[in-house]
């Protein structure tokens, strides 16, 4: 792991390569994470790649509500050869959710930027297949926003959908 | 009743078509031998080791392009977890990757210990330790009987589910359920191991390699298991990092990334094992790379209750484990703690915590935010399964469909945890 100095040596060159990427930075539990501008994401992380972290494990997204802006995305970084790890997060506001796509440079991306798309409604601007993954592709609302309630979810059965009523609660 | 269900259907139909398949020519402008076919396998099939649905096209029996849809058995467990206390909410990770639950478990509580600060007593790591191994190996049997099964070797199933047999045995003893046994606790186990569980783990990991070298006697030289993998569907190192598939099919490509020997948790450091790698990173060496590791997980489960430390099996932290019952009777303090524990459970400092550990499929990370309440803000699990199948369509491209089948069983991808 870079340690709280190295952090903060690693967002000084990335702010001299460009100046409005880095947004702020902390260190956590031995883990640093720099936060970065969602529109500096795709070369943030490319340049991230240049400094040896060449294997992107996850992205996940999250929703600071009632924080604003509410939604994240996280992308855990690793360089296998050094053994380092860390965490790029950006924040975008519900009313405008454009985040770079990542997947034509990091192919891994692909699954799990439309997972969050699906879960989050994070667009991800550049997705080669930007379709919902886990829920019906009809379904309405993303899920794991903390504002959608659990429960009451209308279960489609193909029984139903000859007598015309396709949902049922 | 109208029996019609066309008419629902068809819009259902019409939504599948944003699906970009290959296109109806060949991208180098060459002809076609055949008509290209679109085949949809699943979502039940035999083959697909759970409700995996790809839609294939086919030139002839050459696969071109392969879409995976997945979905079928989400079950909203991320989201079910925001809504339950730390405690209540390792039952229900656990079934995300059913074959794994073990270590589901452990990533879970090992992001909230993170997050806690909270130090697990040396026993508690070893008993960890074992039971992870050992559901590593279970893991690992349940894939060796269904893959084998796929490429047309019947009774390897049966003898792989005998010693799984004996594993869920294990578990039932030390925690009383065969599966999802919610055994790893925040702070540490639940319970310490009954008597009578050493002696019958000692008998199985003096049986189980022998077990192990039957069935390599029964494959490793087997004709048909031999044409079937060796040189079938290899990807090299480089597009599988590209892809971000870990476990033992990236170490089949010759890449000893094992985060067991990298970054050691849970006092992994303290054993003497060796990482199987393969050189071709084909279907033969990441069929040979996982029957390799169960020997491994034999000998740290060896070295694990060989030095199996005194002392007690969960954290005396009394805001976060709960009271022993005898403490109950006696002490009012225990009392309330155990009230406060069940009914509210621990509260949890705020911050975001990603935790990855070595799961039987690759990289399984664990993570959770925490808003300084009782219940976790977020909880998402980076599956490797859910990663992994990303490499079934640049593995098959320009393979047979007989061998697609082979390499989604050297896959071995688990739907539980990718749809989650």
């Amino acid at each position: 792991m870079p340690d709280a100095v190295g952090l903060e040596l690693l967002a000084q060159e990335l702010r001299e390569a460009d100046a409005d990427a880095v947004l702020g930075t902390s260190y956590f539990r031995d883990k640093a994470t720099v936060e970065v501008a969602p529109s500096s994401i795709v070369q943030t992380l490319e340049w991230l790649r240049a400094k040896g972290y060449n294997a992107l494990m996850s992205v996940h997204g999250v929703d600071y509500y009632p924080e604003e802006p509410r939604l994240g995305v996280h992308y855990e970084l690793l360089d296998m050869s050094s053994v380092d790890r860390l965490t790029v997060k950006l924040r975008v506001p519900l009313d405008n959710p454009h985040v770079g796509s990542v997947t034509p440079n990091w192919p891994t991306a692909n699954h799990q930027e439309r997972e969050v798309y699906d879960m989050f409604g994070v667009i991800f601007d550049g997705h080669p297949d930007p379709r919902r993954i886990l829920m019906p592709e009809d379904y309405e609302g993303y899920p794991q926003r903390r504002d959608f309630p659990v429960g009451g979810e209308p279960v489609l059965f193909t029984i139903d959908e000859s007598e015309g009523t396709a949902y049922t609660q | 009743m109208s029996t019609d269900v066309t008419r629902g259907a068809s819009d259902y139909r019409q939504m599948e078509e944003s699906i970009t398949m290959a296109p109806l020519e060949r991208v180098d402008g060459g002809e076609l031998e055949q008509e290209l076919l679109t085949l949809n396998m699943g979502p039940h099939h035999p083959a697909t080791h759970g409700v995996l649905r790809l839609l294939v096209t086919l030139e002839g029996e050459v696969v071109r392009d392969l879409k995976p849809i997945i979905g079928y058995v989400h079950t909203g467990i991320e989201k079910t977890a925001e809504d339950k206390n730390y405690w209540k909410a390792i039952p229900v990770v656990e079934r995300m990757d059913y074959l794994a639950y073990y270590f589901n478990a452990y990533a879970f509580c090992g992001a909230t210990e993170t997050l806690l600060e909270l130090e697990v007593p040396p026993r508690a790591q070893y008993l960890r330790i074992i039971h992870l191994e050992l559901n590593r190996i279970m893991s690992h049997l349940v894939w060796l009987g269904t893959s084998a099964l796929d490429i047309g070797a019947m009774s390897m199933f049966w003898y792989c589910f005998r010693d799984r047999e004996v594993i869920l045995d294990l578990f039932e003893q030390s925690s009383g359920q065969r599966m999802h046994t919610r055994y790893i606790q925040v702070g540490g186990v639940a319970e310490d191991i009954p008597r009578g569980f050493e002696a019958k783990l000692r008998e199985f990991t003096a049986q189980m390699p022998s077990r192990v070298d039957q069935y390599k006697a029964l494959l490793f030289n087997n004709e048909i298991a031999l044409q079937r993998l060796r040189g079938v569907c290899p990807l090299a190192e480089e597009e599988l990092l590209k892809l971000g598939v870990t476990g033992p099919l990236l170490r089949a490509a010759g890449n000893p990334w094992d985060l067991r020997k990298a970054t050691p948790y849970c006092s992994y450091d303290h054993f003497d094992f060796k990482i199987p790698v393969g050189t071709e990173g084909d279907n033969w060496d990441r069929f040979a790379v996982r029957v390799a590791e169960i020997y491994e997980s034999v000998k740290i489960i060896e070295q694990a209750i060989d030095g199996l430390p005194e002392g007690p099996w969960i954290s005396d932290d009394r805001k976060v484990a709960l009271p022993p019952r005898h403490e109950l009777a006696t002490s009012m303090e225990a009392l309330i703690h155990h009230f406060k524990l069940v009914t509210e459970g621990f509260r949890v400092p705020p911050g975001e915590v990603y935790f990855p550990i070595e799961s039987p499929r690759g990289e399984l990370g664990c993570f959770v935010r925490s808003d300084g309440s009782s219940k976790p803000a977020r909880v998402h699990m980076r599956d490797p399964s859910f990663v992994n199948l990303q490499a079934t369509a640049p593995m098959t491209e320009g393979s047979y469909i007989a061998d697609l089948i082979a390499t989604l069983a050297m896959l071995d991808p688990v739907l539980g945890g990718i749809d989650r």
